[in-house]
């Protein structure tokens, strides 16, 4: 009995060590060439931080990395915002039942839609508003499915949320302005802000919604777009320093989106 | 009723939601300085009532006048009236300093006032100690506590609250139903407690209301409500009652599945009409030999005994009912060797100690 389960315990062990293997070991190779000092991916020359100087001194990639922060910035502002008051409005209505399926579906299609979709989508609506092309018309594109992002994450917080408070607040004769300010926002700002975490991350990273919608001109190309640029001419041990950087940032953000978005402490 | 003395007066004020009436004309006039329950089994509401008082509902008829203004146009943050919620509503956000603090920064007041406000309100609420804490560091009898401060620190001409002890166990309960009624009679502020707990009602309020259905079903003193039931639900609602099916026979008898009880009633006497004899378990005696000054006697065997501590409950099956008749005997004088169950013993009750439901 006991020796049938230690038999199965490392057959699962084991198997498990063998998927994160299989999805983590390319992730790794990467970081390391990005730190190899031959610069090519079958001789290792040792350690260095050279590339990273070299892509210190690229001007396209530092554009690049700075249209990329203004991009995510700015969409997550966006997006904070409406999708904040989007919760607010759907979930405040609601109040915990569960009716209006319909508007749910509408409101996380922006996350399942396929990208391409999207972005063909988006691209002939600017032709159509006659919308010209740039780093302005990515950030709305962005704002498209970050809202959504945003939306869900505010009201996952929103289940837990005592309702209750807000009509305490205005019992103690708060006006509907100052009930928001010092009661509501206060409680769910970590869910925006998770919310918002996560859809910077999402932002960061983000290729072909910005590739269709950017126009021309190093003027809006973005991180992923620059590198999808150089890659044309091989991988450099410079893309690896960047995917490595573009991946730290990414994975802090997410990290501490998540940390965020655990339920508030709920009293028994 | 003496409407000089009244706070609040309801004046058939209703709420219907959809083709239903959660309220149906009720009108209750309350008094200053009164502690006044509103009692009911859930779904009579009674919580829809209360939350109009304070704002949240809009009446669909009749009129709400505090101190003989009409309050009904006003929204709740302008109403000098102040709730005490269920789930007590403290802000996570604030520490229990902040909470107490918030209703007095609302009015705009200078900030020593809030500050002495706030340490005072702090003192008698013993919650001096944890000021500083957040609510989800506090015990449930804590928050309860600062839900309650938060709310009398606006010095309200009329505190709701809805269902306050609901949340806390049996001897806290107890504790902090002495408690509110002591800090009623120290602020002289107007409570309005919401209970379906019928017993926390009897403990605590000055008059109470009984409501089904949305309806007023009686609205008296405890003692009121408790020795002259007005109708089988009011009987059966608040206390053990011993509700016995029968037909008026006489201005002064009823029948009761062929036996005759004697009553004393001011009811009018209706011959042939349905009406239900109660009798309250502690009225009952026990009958050791023949006779005694009972009016009404009659045998039974015991199919039941449930002890209580302070004393002890007989169910006894008797020709007067299906259901067992159920008398309480102090377990001081219970001698357990006498009674067990199947044994056949003789009860008894006065005349005056009937009361006849038409209801």
């Amino acid at each position: 009995m006991s020796q049938s389960r230690s038999v199965s315990a490392t057959v699962l062990g084991s198997h498990l060590g063998l998927v994160y293997a299989f999805l983590y070991i390319p992730i790794l190779v990467l970081i390391l060439l990005s730190f190899n000092k031959s610069g090519l991916p079958t001789a290792w020359g040792g350690v260095s931080l050279k590339w990273y100087t070299a892509l210190a001194h690229n001007t396209a990639i530092l554009s690049a990395a700075l249209n990329t922060l203004i991009v995510a910035l700015s969409a997550t502002l966006i997006a904070c915002v409406l999708g904040t008051f989007l919760a607010l409005g759907i979930e405040l209505r609601r109040k915990g039942n569960d009716k209006g399926q319909v508007v749910d579906t509408l409101l996380m299609a922006p996350m399942i839609i396929p990208d391409i979709v999207l972005a063909i989508a988006l691209l002939s609506f600017f032709n159509l508003l006659k919308v010209g092309l740039g780093l302005h018309s990515i950030i709305i594109s962005h704002a498209v499915f970050n809202i959504a992002f945003v939306c869900a994450v505010v009201r996952t917080r929103l289940k837990h949320f005592d309702y209750s408070i807000l009509e305490a607040s205005i019992d103690l004769g708060a006006s509907w302005f100052t009930t928001l300010r010092r009661v509501l926002l206060p409680v769910i700002f970590p869910g925006v802000l998770a919310g918002g975490l996560l859809s910077f991350t999402l932002s960061v990273d983000e290729f072909i919604i910005a590739f269709f919608n950017s126009g021309s001109g190093q003027a809006s190309t973005t991180l992923p777009m620059q590198i999808y640029a150089m890659i044309r001419f091989g991988v450099t041990p410079e893309i690896n320093a960047l995917a490595t950087l573009v991946m730290l940032v990414s994975i802090t953000a997410l990290l501490a989106s998540q940390r965020l978005n655990k339920a508030p402490r709920t009293h028994e | 009723m003496n409407n000089s003395s009244a706070v609040l007066i309801l004046d058939k004020v209703s709420k219907s939601y959809g083709n239903g009436l959660a309220v149906n004309e009720v009108s209750l006039s309350i008094r200053e300085n009164e502690f006044f329950a509103l009692l009911g089994p859930s779904g009579c509401g009674k919580t829809t009532l209360l939350r109009m008082l304070a704002g949240f509902e809009t009446p669909s008829g009749g009129c709400i006048y505090l101190d003989g203004n009409d309050i009904s146009p006003l929204p709740a943050n302008k109403r000098p009236l102040n709730l005490m919620f269920q789930s007590y509503a403290l802000f996570p956000n604030m520490t229990v300093r902040k909470n107490i603090a918030y209703g007095l920064e609302m009015e705009r007041l200078p900030e020593s006032e809030i500050r002495r406000r706030v340490d005072e309100v702090l003192n008698t609420a013993q919650l001096g100690e944890l000021a500083e804490r957040k609510p989800d560091q506090l015990s449930g009898g804590q928050r309860q506590r600062v839900a309650l401060a938060r709310a009398l620190v606006k010095r309200p001409r009329v505190l709701l609250l809805d269902e306050p002890l609901g949340a806390l166990d049996k001897k806290l309960r107890e504790k902090m139903q002495l408690e509110l009624k002591r800090l009623q009679h120290e602020s002289g502020i107007t409570f309005i407690i919401v209970t379906h707990d019928q017993e926390e009602a009897l403990v605590m309020s000055d008059r109470m209301a009984v409501l089904d259905g949305g309806k007023v079903c009686q609205c008296g003193s405890p003692t009121e409500l408790y020795e002259n039931p007005n109708s089988r639900f009011v009987a059966n609602f608040i206390g053990v009652s011993n509700l016995l099916e029968g037909v008026r026979s006489g201005p002064h008898s009823v029948r009761v599945n062929g036996h005759e009880l004697s009553v004393e009633t001011d009811a009018p006497s209706v011959s042939g009409q349905s009406v239900a004899v109660v009798v309250r378990p502690e009225r009952l005696q026990v009958l050791t030999e023949q006779g005694g000054d009972c009016a009404n006697q009659v045998s039974g065997k015991i199919v039941e005994i449930a002890y209580h501590g302070l004393d002890t409950n007989l169910h006894v099956q008797t020709p007067l009912s299906d259901k067992p008749l159920i008398v309480r005997v102090p377990s001081s004088q219970f001698e357990f060797a006498h009674f067990a169950i199947d044994t056949t013993i003789r009860l008894g009750w006065q005349a005056r100690h009937a009361r006849v439901l038409t209801r």
